[in-house]
């Protein structure tokens, strides 16, 4: 039998389930039921990791999720989870756990040295020590500090286990499966009211889960068992254990993380790892328990040195004896449980030290194990006990964190000696030891109490009940903050290494605030937040500086209560899923071709088109651009925002929105569009065509179809509720391409249906028409051109989408049609000086852009009046132009700063910078759009575009951005 | 947080995108200092600290617009209405 401290009976424990696992590559044996760390105690197992600054030996010292020493890493390989507390994982055949933060062992570490330099380690000694030389701070201090501090380490590779998000709704939520809570939920549910009771742990039953305590003089765990079978056989309540209500936020919404499959070695399949939920509850039930306290004295941190309470838990529930020869240490007749659990099951009490009667422990002897304790009595006779254990017994801190997440400052009671709950989120009750009720029959008294409100102002009719009786208990005690020991450390806050001189620091060094002294020593800083360190922390501060407790105050809490993993918040978005793919209605048939795809916001766009494999981007690009110019070329053009518009004051509406006039517009023709926002900056372009006398079809920029729908949502319901219209986004309800180049219209042709007639006459330059085509296919075709060539715009139902291009591709092919990608589209809208992404960057007007002119002044628009602010019109403001490297032989770099030939590159110099470059393949060199001040007064002019980033400084003149077919010749042909 | 939406029922805050003051009312184009009413009405915003008049859109719900009225110290939200509705009264 290797787990030599088992009890030989007992525990809520399975042992016909024996289990393995293996802790710093050793192997042990626990049963079902066992955490790590109460298997590890059973098999004598007291030392954990060491600490995180001054690595000091460490064991277990709670029971529960506030542990703040026993940390280990869980698992490994990618599933390898750091600063998992050993109290709280569930034992399962085959874990795998390992110390961490010791090197190169646990029991001999090397970086235990840091205890010895500690003098340098106290409170602020980053700010203090590491200050200069500065350049020191980055290679030397950070690394050096790194290596030096810590807790575990993540894991490198993926996370290979899923995770969920998901949203609950109930009446009333019930936090925490003790005998408060399990008294609320047995009282609201009984009422019909719906419930989600949860618990961070496997079992409900709270304390009495590790204190033997009788309820109507049955042992309590027999009602516990009772209640659960009611509640579960129960249809309006829910039951969630491992699961940890982690946040409180408004309007009673509660964060919750369930551990659906921490407690296997690999979660089941289609089970997530874990699962975190939004509860949206009516009313809050907070019966979270309370956490025992400890005491403060020298090298109170050695393994062994346990709360009263957890030791009990480690033997009631457990079987574990966590030592043979006890000090019990306490300042209350609660704290006497341990004395019976442990004489009850074998152990020797070496000692009950009371500090009610004067009696101290000044300081723990030993090393990885606590030995002995030196006492001090009041009359200053000092001796030594011999011991494997101390119990320390404290009193009780609430567990009242959530009460503060929305700002709710705890209370100091004087009378229960401890902070209360103080104002509550809207919803939220407490109940039972959280709300300092700490006697079994007044949690179950205050818990059925909470449950019949909550239920009650819910609507619900209450039946009576009757509350159990459960025996007498007394808690009232006298703590004991701290005993001043002249030697060795004595830990406030465990997880941090904060240490009472620390605090004794920031107070000599007027860091005398509360919140002052958390940040200047870390107190409560650590993953843990310091559940058994803060009121310690707040009593000293307060004896330091000779104030009382309730005038220090106190610092308050914020989600989450327990670490959350990243993995539950992100759930099932990430990596591809972190958010939708959109393919255009050509995807298929591009993918087919080989095409080579883009990220354009959610569209995957066909970048370019490679003829052979290995073609790269400039060559198919400048194959592509002359393939189009020269006969023709067709691309997908679907992902550009299209929104429908109809009513008999769509005319009014988009004068209204664009700075050009829509209502003279005729049916059956196109105009193009320049959208400001109110501040008067360009917001958005497109083309806009009247399909009817009350029905236009307006197109956004791809990136801007979103916002500018919601733009044109908030003119119309907010600024003029009063117009007739109604519209909707039709972007993927119609699939739409563009076919550009001389032969365009031969290949058209070959399409449309017999009775269409697309010559230049019928439907000239920006023409459009609801046709058919192949036969009755209803398509709408529009003669517009972003290429500056001959070109239309056809678009179909999007089911039709796939059969268009592979119908025109079949119809061009005698013409030699390509398809071009979005490099070749945005070399011949350059080569037209059409502006784009980059000049449309939320920082130009009209007026930058060249565009003054379609800004109507017979009316008013939205952003018209500022965009004439005197500033705006300043003639030095940049503007609009071409750019021509000098040298065919240069390139271009988007984003270089204009500068005059010997100037100096500085801010004041610069001239502005260039916004859109490619290569031309009909100027055989890199062209360019860019701002440049005093623009159109410098054509023909040569400066220099200089880019620092990528150490360029290129001559360039500057010219028309129009680059090819001034007149558009091309256009009307 | 929780917003009630006059037309699908109250929705969780990550269904709707803000905007800021409502009942700003956009000033005449003609009036003589239109360019200063339009700077004040573009940038000049009371930003108090209480009960305020605020603009969201229900983006992933029915795309209303709508008006809720809400204490910015509490978070507590005592009405919404469509902003379509609200647009008679005067700014408050």
């Amino acid at each position: 039998m290797s787990q030599i401290n088992r009890l030989a009976e007992g525990g809520l424990i399975n042992r016909s389930k024996p289990l393995n696992f293996s802790f710093d590559g050793k192997t042990y044996e626990g049963f079902e039921g066992d955490t790590l760390a109460s298997a590890l105690i059973a098999n004598g197992v007291s030392l954990f990791g060491r600490s995180f600054k001054y690595h000091r030996p460490r064991g277990v010292m709670t029971a529960g999720s506030e542990e703040p020493n026993a940390l280990v890493e869980l698992r490994t390989g990618n599933r390898l989870e750091p600063n998992s507390r050993a109290t709280t994982v569930e034992l399962f055949d085959g874990l795998v756990a390992n110390s961490q933060n010791r090197w190169p062992s646990l029991n001999f570490d090397l970086m235990s040295i840091n205890s010895l330099l500690s003098p340098f380690f106290t409170a602020g000694f980053y700010y203090k020590t590491f200050m200069w030389p500065a350049s020191f701070w980055e290679k030397l201090y950070e690394p050096a500090i790194r290596r030096a501090a810590g807790l575990g380490k993540p894991p490198e590779g993926f996370d290979p286990d899923h995770y969920e998000k998901s949203f609950a709704h109930c009446d009333v939520l019930v936090i925490g499966a003790g005998p408060a809570g399990l008294s609320a939920a047995l009282a609201a549910g009984r009422s019909g009211a719906r419930i989600i009771l949860s618990d961070e742990g496997p079992l409900l039953g709270g304390r009495l889960l590790s204190d033997n305590l009788f309820i109507n003089d049955m042992p309590a765990l027999d009602w516990v068992q009772k209640v659960t079978a009611e509640l579960e056989n129960l249809p309006n309540i829910k039951i969630l254990r491992r699961t940890t209500v982690f946040g409180v936020y408004d309007h009673g919404v509660y964060g919750a993380v369930e551990r659906v499959s921490d407690h296997l070695a690999v979660p089941n399949e289609f089970s997530p790892r874990q699962r975190s939920y939004r509860i949206i509850a009516k009313r809050a039930i907070l019966g979270s328990g309370a956490v025992e306290r400890t005491m403060v004295f020298g090298d109170n941190d050695r393994p062994g040195i346990m709360l009263g309470s957890a030791v009990r838990t480690y033997i009631n529930q457990y079987a574990a004896l966590p030592g043979k020869r006890a000090v019990v240490l306490i300042s209350s007749n609660d704290g006497l449980r341990t004395v019976d659990a442990l004489k009850n099951n074998g152990a020797q009490i070496e000692a009950i030290i009371d500090t009610r009667n004067g009696e101290m422990i000044q300081r723990a002897l030993g090393g990885k194990r606590v030995q002995a304790v030196q006492t001090i009595d009041k009359n200053g006779n000092i001796r030594i006990v011999e011991c494997d254990l101390v119990a320390v017994s404290n009193g009780w801190n609430p567990s009242l964190h959530l009460t503060c997440h929305l700002g709710g400052r705890p209370v100091w009671d004087e009378a229960k000696n401890a902070f209360l709950p103080g104002k509550l989120p809207t919803g939220l009750t407490v109940a039972g030891a959280a709300q300092g009720k700490f006697t079994l029959q007044e949690a179950l008294e205050d818990g059925s109490r909470a449950g019949n409100e909550a239920a009650e102002q819910l609507g619900y009719q209450v039946k009576s009940i009757e509350i159990p009786s459960a025996e007498p208990e007394v808690f009232a005690h006298q703590p004991t903050w701290r005993i001043k020991s002249t030697k060795g450390k004595s830990f406030v806050d465990f997880q941090h290494d904060v240490t009472d001189l620390d605090i004794e620091l920031a107070n000599r060094e007027g860091f005398k605030s509360v919140e002052h002294m958390k940040r200047y020593t870390t107190l409560g800083m650590a993953t843990d937040q310091g559940k058994t360190a803060n009121v310690a922390g707040l009593a000293i501060l307060g004896e330091v500086s000779n104030r009382t407790i309730p005038e220090v105050g106190t610092t308050i809490f914020r989600p989450p209560y327990t670490p959350v993993s990243l993995g539950a918040l992100a759930g099932h978005h990430i990596h591809r899923d972190f958010r939708p793919t959109r393919l255009t209605p050509s995807h298929q048939w591009a993918s087919e071709r080989g095409a080579v795809f883009m990220e354009t916001g959610l569209w995957m766009r066909a970048q370019y088109f490679p003829e052979y494999s290995g073609e790269n981007w400039l060559d198919a690009m400048i194959r592509e651009v002359k393939g189009t110019r020269e006969s023709v070329g067709v691309c997908d053009v679907s992902t550009l925002g299209k929104i429908d518009i109809q009513g008999k004051d769509a005319a009014i509406f988009l004068d209204r929105i664009y700075t050009g006039t829509f209502s003279t517009l005729p049916v059956g023709r196109v105009r193009y569009g320049l959208m400001m926002r109110e501040d008067g900056f360009v917001f958005d372009d497109g083309t806009t065509a009247r399909l009817g006398e009350h029905h236009y079809l307006t197109t956004t920029t791809t990136a801007g179809a979103a916002k500018v729908m919601a733009h044109l949502e908030f003119c119309h319901q907010v600024l003029w509720p009063e117009l007739n219209i109604a519209f909707t986004s039709v972007t993927e309800q119609w699939a739409q391409y563009s076919v550009a180049g001389p032969n365009a219209r031969a290949v058209l042709e070959k399409i449309v249906d017999p009775d269409i007639d697309i010559s230049n006459e019928q439907f000239p330059y920006m023409a459009c028409k609801s046709i058919t085509i192949c036969g009755k296919i209803p398509a709408r075709l529009f003669r517009i051109s972003f290429s500056g060539e001959l070109a239309y715009e056809i678009g179909v139902p999007n089911r039709y989408g796939d059969a268009l291009i592979r119908a025109l591709m079949d119809a061009g092919k005698s013409y030699g049609i390509i398809p071009y990608g979005l490099e070749a589209l945005s070399t011949m809208r350059i080569e037209k000086g059409h502006v784009a992404g980059g000049e449309l960057n939320g920082q130009t007007t009209p007026r930058d852009l060249g565009l003054s002119k379609m800004v109507s002044q017979k009316k008013d628009c939205i952003g018209k009046h500022m965009s004439e602010r005197p500033a705006l019109l300043e003639p030095e403001r940049p503007i609009l132009v071409g750019i021509k490297v000098k040298n065919t032989r240069s390139k271009l770099t988007g984003g270089a700063h204009f500068l005059d030939i010997g100037s100096q590159a500085s801010l004041d110099k610069d001239l502005g910078h260039l916004t859109s470059v490619t290569y031309s393949p009909n100027l055989n060199c890199w062209i360019g759009l860019g701002l440049l001040k005093n623009g159109r007064n410098r054509l023909g002019e040569t400066i220099r575009a200089v880019d620092f980033m990528r150490k360029t400084d290129v001559l360039v003149e500057v010219c028309d951005p129009v680059f090819l077919d001034v007149d558009g010749e091309r256009l009307r042909g | 947080m929780r917003i009630p939406c006059p037309f699908c029922g109250e929705r969780d805050l990550q269904e709707y995108s803000f905007l800021g003051e409502a009942g700003l009312k956009r000033p005449d184009p003609k009036a003589d200092d239109a360019q200063q009413q339009f700077h004040d009405y573009v940038h000049i915003r009371k930003n108090k600290a209480g009960l305020t008049n605020e603009l969201w859109q229900h983006i992933h719900g029915c795309r209303s617009w709508i008006v809720v009225r809400r204490d910015t110290l509490t978070h507590e939200i005592f009405s919404s209405e469509f902003a379509s509705d609200t647009l008679k009264e005067p700014a408050k």
